[in-house]
């Protein structure tokens, strides 16, 4: 693969699209097109045999590839729409792979599926407006809690944390959240408790911390009894049984963003002392 | 109690939201196909040829839960909030496709016990309707259980 600059400068003199394979765990930029591993053999001559079986050599063998945040789909191509680098996943069952873009940013957009923690703002007949950091406030309907009914309301006040996950998350429509399940089970969702603490991360430090096998939390967490909410949105919600304790923790998690691991190791090592 | 019949509960009564709680998905989605079929013939349809959709093998999704295994977003740590912690199992069980055996909840009670306990209630119950007659033929087991114990007695006709 020849050095970045010279594919940037190549990028910029021929608008030609690059093999996504090639360019995995690479940074790319909004606007570079992308071609999927079945189309490499078209292109170029003597492909690196992705298909070495093929009946007819027009048809394309149709393995479902899924683009996923900061890419789009443009014709047969994958499109970049975010900045940041290319990442792929091999999926268990059949069906291509999962490809996306792992870029930073502070700001969110409401998906359909997201755990989120929000502020209820409203009250207004039989829903709630509740503020998830995203263009506007999501509607939350009072039937949307567990053993809910229309006599039975739930105990909602202005003010409190709720975390829930959205129905109903696009462009054209006011997202929707909920706090149960398909199957009508609350699953920790609801209404968060008393006490405690939110404040706001960066939405890629959510996804780092609640990685399968991320060191920070496991390092957390034997520091003290403490909980924990994560929301998709960039909010943490902490509580611990003092108020310096979770001061700390908000800071460590807080920071953590920005330190190499020797200087994280350091400073749970001078909190585990004192 | 071996039960041939089991009562026959008519459909509006499972239709009702206290019923659907304990339901499966599979009886629930069994339930919705049967309304759906009542519902569909009803229904008006544009008598048009079909149209062909451009088949595409890329789809496009916004969400980051298809492309990293992310935890449950709760978290609990040295038991400051026991039923988190639980919910962490459960959910981040769920996600590595393990067979969680804690699932089945026991909701059915054993039949010995059913007839145990349907002794006694026949008893207590028994006893708040019975006359104060009859409230002494109710007498105390060794286990506390009670059981109505002597036959009524009936009035005898005089023989000649």
């Amino acid at each position: 693969m020849a050095e970045a600059a010279g594919v940037a400068a190549e990028f910029f003199a021929s608008n030609r699209a690059r093999a996504a394979r090639a360019v995995l765990d690479q940074v790319v930029l909004p606007g570079e097109e992308l071609l999927l591993p079945e189309q490499e053999d078209g292109e170029g001559p003597g492909g690196a045999g992705e298909r070495p079986l093929r009946l007819n050599a027009g048809a394309r063998s149709r393995v479902r590839v899924v683009c996923g945040p900061g890419l789009r789909r443009c014709g047969d191509r994958l499109l970049v729409t975010k900045c940041g680098r290319l990442r792929h996943r091999e999926p268990g069952g059949g069906g291509g792979g999962v490809y996306w873009v792992d870029s930073q940013q502070k700001r969110y957009v409401p998906v359909k599926g997201d755990h989120v923690i929000g502020i209820v703002t409203a009250k207004s007949g039989d829903i709630f407006k509740v503020d998830v950091g995203g263009s506007e406030p999501a509607s939350l309907s009072y039937l949307a809690f567990e053993g809910a009914t229309k006599r039975n309301r739930p105990n909602v006040q202005v003010g409190d944390l709720i975390y829930g996950q959205f129905v109903v998350a696009n462009k054209d429509m006011e997202p929707e959240m909920v706090c149960i399940d398909s199957c009508g089970r609350a699953n920790g969702m609801g209404v968060i408790g008393q006490d405690g603490l939110l404040f706001k991360v960066t939405l890629g430090l959510i996804r780092k911390l609640l990685a399968p096998d991320c060191e920070i939390l496991q390092e957390v967490g034997k520091l003290y009894p403490l909980e924990i909410v994560f929301g998709m949105n960039g909010r943490i919600w902490v509580k611990a049984k003092t108020i310096q304790q979770t001061l700390i923790l908000a800071n460590i998690l807080e920071a953590c963003e920005h330190m190499t691991a020797d200087q994280r190791k350091q400073i749970f090592s001078r909190l585990a002392e004192s | 109690m071996a039960a041939e019949h089991k009562t026959k509960l008519s459909k509006n009564l499972l239709r009702m939201k206290f019923m659907q709680r304990g339901l499966d998905s599979e009886t629930k989605k069994q339930l919705e196909e049967e309304e759906k079929k009542i519902i569909s013939e009803e229904h008006w349809y544009l008598d048009l040829p079909e149209l062909k959709e451009k088949e595409s093998f890329i789809i496009e999704e916004q969400s980051f839960l298809l492309c990293e295994d992310l935890l449950y977003g709760r978290m609990s740590f040295r038991g400051f909030n026991p039923e988190v912690e639980k919910l962490m199992l459960q959910m981040n069980a769920k996600n590595k496709e393990e067979v969680v055996e804690d699932e089945t909840v026991e909701l059915d009670v054993s039949d010995e016990e059913m007839a145990r306990r349907y002794e006694t209630l026949v008893g207590t119950i028994g006893k708040k309707f019975a006359k104060k007659r009859d409230r002494a033929n109710y007498e105390e087991d060794e286990n506390g259980d009670i059981k109505p114990v002597k036959a009524k007695k009936m009035f005898l006709k005089p023989q000649d």
